[in-house]
């Protein structure tokens, strides 16, 4: 399995409160933190922030310092080139091998486009893509 | 109408009388065959000849909830397991519970209270009483059962819950009495308005019972003119047996039966006891009570005394509405909630850190309770399912000790306040 095909996505624990978001954004600018490409979920008192970010080790500790709850998690990043189709190969795929898809956020780079994805399994996922002839991003391509 | 008239008409002085007979008596009798009383009579170098008339019952140790929580289940016990016919208990404030045990006896004194509180608001043979306190360990709902039998009231036990039904039941079945917590009693109006009927013109109901949380002359006012029922504030907690007493039609206090309890009014501070009339915190000796008794219990709550005599006739002593805790205990939907009860809970759940906070709100007519709790960094997941499941658990733990529900909201560690010196954990902002 090509490790590098798995990245390293920062999950940020919000208060879902007016002003805590707009502090963590700013801790996250203070520190120097370039951020790619970032999705907010939310239930009714809490939000999660999850963000793609330049140097996501060095960042994980540099916002853990800050006091911030934070988790590393990994997502696959699948290349994207019709929205619509990309996303139906992918899953489908994914599907026929029982893995699950948990959430997925889009993101329209300079070059490509993505589909951001988190899964129940992220090796057997990444094998079962590329096998598929599905194009996956490393880290340096976001 | 008096159930009892010989007692509840006794002139002042001979009621003190029999009071100081049936202090001398338990006295004795607690000395002499129970450990816990004997003990704590030595300890406080107390002998029952001490007690020469009824002031001297000052010179009696005071007995504490927490007496109740290091004596469970039994050792308060005075009577051999055999003559206990009933148990209740109460929810206590670290999961640990107040046990009350009863003799046929104990029983017996506690319907005789409510007969005579039923009868000083005209329920009696006639009338149908719907008891909407909770039936169970909890004393509401068996205790007003009882009372309204032994007066020859037709008694529907509905217990809590259902509300539609007991609508239905209301007018069905004639029901002219209610018992159950002012906030129930609202809520059933308004699942009454929703169903298109309406409890002043289209039912017979048109006396309440209402106790077992605070309430105020506002609702009292509410409920007669929306509903049309004449509402009485009635009182007691399972230390005394269960609601016992209530206001006349006279609605001015609760009266005391005094040959049951007698009750004195202290500083909360001190213990040392109020001017005539003052407020403090109420402190009780059940006179009668056979299985578990009680002498200068600190109940905790806040009242006043009212010795003169009633326009009904009645010598005994009244009460004023109880006005407040002593100590933090919360009541919420009528159950006793005590914020030492949820940190307890609380702090045994791994994922959740120090800091909590506690909101009871009223929504419409029933209150709300919001635990908002801090989650340690490592509890923290991506997996907002996963989040949903440990808020799901922190609720079925709170639901399992307090019984009842309480919401629960789940903070970034730090973002709860912190306290210097007491901390300021409940925001109680019902408006009563």
């Amino acid at each position: 399995m090509d490790e590098s095909k798995i990245i390293t996505q920062l999950s940020i624990f919000v208060n879902n409160e007016p002003g805590r978001l707009a502090n963590v954004c700013k801790i996250i600018k203070s520190v120097g933190i370039r951020v790619r490409a970032f999705n907010l979920a939310e239930s009714a008192e809490f939000g999660i922030l999850r963000a793609i970010v330049e140097n996501p080790d060095d960042s994980f500790e540099k916002l853990r310092e800050k006091g911030i709850i934070i988790r590393k998690t990994d997502i696959i990043a699948i290349a994207v080139t019709d929205a619509a189709d990309s996303f139906f190969e992918a899953a489908d795929v994914l599907g026929n091998a029982g893995v699950n898809i948990e959430y997925g956020y889009f993101y329209t780079g300079v070059s490509d486009s993505v589909l951001f994805v988190r899964v129940d399994d992220t090796e057997k996922a990444v094998d079962i893509l590329e096998k598929a002839g599905i194009r996956l991003l490393d880290d340096a391509e976001i | 109408m008096y159930w009892n008239p010989r007692i509840e008409c006794m002139p002042v002085e001979e009621l003190k009388k029999l009071q100081y007979r049936e202090l001398k008596q338990l006295v004795y009798n607690l000395y002499s065959f129970n450990k816990f009383y004997h003990d704590r009579m030595v300890e406080n170098k107390v002998h029952p000849d001490d007690i020469t008339c009824l002031a001297d019952i000052r010179k009696l140790p005071f007995m504490y909830k927490q007496d109740l929580r290091d004596n469970y289940p039994d050792k308060l016990f005075t009577v051999p397991k055999n003559e206990i016919v009933r148990y209740h208990v109460s929810s206590g404030t670290t999961g640990k519970p107040t046990l009350v045990g009863y003799t046929q006896n104990d029983l017996d004194y506690w319907t005789e209270a409510l007969a005579r509180s039923m009868t000083s608001v005209g329920i009696g043979p006639g009338d149908v009483l719907q008891v909407s306190y909770g039936y169970g360990l909890f004393t509401g709902g068996l205790g007003a059962h009882y009372g309204g039998e032994k007066v020859g009231a037709t008694v529907l036990p509905s217990s809590t819950g259902n509300t539609q039904r007991q609508v239905e039941l209301i007018q069905d079945l004639g029901v002219t009495a209610i018992a159950c917590t002012p906030s129930y009693l609202i809520h059933l109006n308004d699942v009454a308005n929703s169903m298109g009927v309406s409890i002043k013109n289209d039912t017979k109901l048109r006396k309440g019972l209402l106790g077992a949380e605070p309430w105020s002359e506002s609702m009292r006012k509410f409920i007669h003119d929306e509903m049309g029922i004449e509402a009485y504030d009635i009182y007691g907690t399972s230390e005394q047996a269960g609601p016992m007493f209530t206001e006349c039609t006279e609605r001015n206090g609760i009266h005391v039966a005094g040959d049951i309890m007698l009750v004195e009014i202290v500083d909360p501070d001190s213990g040392e006891p109020v001017e005539n009339g003052d407020k403090g915190e109420m402190v009780v000796t059940m006179l009668q009570k056979e299985a578990m008794p009680m002498i200068r219990y600190r109940i905790r709550d806040i009242s006043y005394l009212m010795e003169d005599e009633c326009a009904c006739g009645r010598t005994s002593p009244r009460i004023g509405r109880i006005s407040g805790r002593s100590d933090d205990m919360l009541i919420v939907r009528g159950i006793n909630v005590f914020p030492s009860q949820i940190e307890y809970t609380l702090m045994r759940i791994p994922e959740v850190g120090q800091q909590y906070m506690i909101y009871v709100s009223r929504e419409g007519a029933l209150d709300e309770m919001t635990v908002q709790v801090e989650i340690r960094p490592e509890a923290f997941s991506d997996n907002m399912a996963q989040m949903a499941q440990l808020r799901a658990k922190i609720e079925a733990e709170l639901k399992k000790y307090l019984n009842i529900y309480a919401k629960v909201e789940l903070k970034a560690p730090g973002e709860l306040p912190r306290f210097e010196g007491k901390a300021k954990r409940v925001v109680d902002t019902r408006v009563i």
